[in-house]
């Protein structure tokens, strides 16, 4: 259940996850299935090493994002977000781990509820931001 | 997200969930019926599955159709992107209410702004942006998605290749 809720949420409070520890190919190839992006750069090592030129096959920035949206609804509860939005700032590579961070930046409490607006960051194991983004809540 | 028509399924929630190491219970048809949602619903990026309904989502192998990965050879260059890679820089989602299964949504996508920036380690980048409205069968906005897309001049490394 959600750990913040319309009656403890403040201003300037900070949740933390790690979302991925050790990120494992098969992983990322479970997130082409489900998602049915299958693009060769994340579920090809030959091309994507051979042809495209990259070190390995690199996760989708859709599997970050997702990653980082469990954060969001362990921290807010289900259904409760209104927007969610992030821009892919560096690459995931296999093997990486990845905490996510959200921040309480605002919280507007009204007769219609109580509205959350958060900054989200997520790092990999060295401190190297991968996707940055904002989110708002009504709880 | 090209899609016209996407059916929200119980399935598919549970293989995108898993996909995630997402334990929730409430993305599990035997275990949701208790939870603060009152049911199943959707995961916040859910609608990237979107893509299995498209007939022609390009990323997805199709008899009949060329691919780029390997196989019969290591893979095919995409000139598409000018020899480069193109890739997703921004995703935005704006929530109007959680999908549920049974939902039968339909897309209408329009182009955004587009804009060239010049990058540190990916040369000239080429920003493409489109916003796509799902509506249900209802007619009611239940989801708005604004997807950023940047195409380089040069592969782009971030971590293990350039430094």
């Amino acid at each position: 259940m959600a750990t913040w809720t319309a009656e403890n949420v403040e201003k300037g409070a900070k949740q933390s996850k790690v979302v991925a520890d050790g990120l494992y190919r098969t992983q990322i190839v479970q997130y082409a299935g489900a998602s049915g992006d299958f693009n060769p750069l994340h579920t090809d090592e030959v091309f994507t090493t051979k042809i495209a030129g990259y070190p390995s096959v690199f996760a989708h920035g859709m599997l970050t994002m997702g990653l980082t949206g469990t954060l969001l609804t362990d921290a807010l509860g289900n259904g409760t977000l209104r927007t969610f939005g992030v821009r892919f700032r560096s690459q995931v590579w296999p093997g990486d781990t990845l905490t996510a961070t959200a921040t309480v930046t605002d919280v507007i409490r009204s007769e219609d509820g109580t509205l959350v607006s958060l900054d989200v960051e997520t790092v990999n194991q060295k401190g190297e931001v991968v996707v940055s983004g904002t989110a708002t809540a009504a709880l | 997200m090209a899609a016209e028509k996407f059916t929200v399924e119980t399935s598919l929630i549970r293989l995108f969930a898993q996909a995630l190491g997402d334990t929730n219970p409430v993305y599990y048809e035997e275990t949701a019926a208790g939870m603060d949602a009152g049911g199943v619903i959707a995961p916040p990026t859910f609608i990237q599955a979107s893509a299995h309904w498209d007939p022609d989502y390009p990323l997805r192998w199709q008899p009949g159709k060329p691919w780029n990965g390997s196989g019969p050879t290591e893979g095919t260059r995409v000139e598409r992107t000018g020899g480069g890679t193109g890739l997703h820089a921004e995703q935005h989602y704006e929530y109007h209410r959680p999908l549920r299964p049974g939902d039968v949504l339909t897309a209408t996508t329009q182009p955004g702004k587009s804009w060239t920036r010049e990058g540190r380690r990916g040369g000239t980048m080429q920003f493409r942006e489109s916003v796509t409205e799902w509506r249900d069968e209802a007619g009611e906005l239940v989801l708005t998605t604004r997807s950023v897309g940047v195409t380089t001049g040069k592969v782009v490394t971030s971590e293990k290749g350039d430094k």
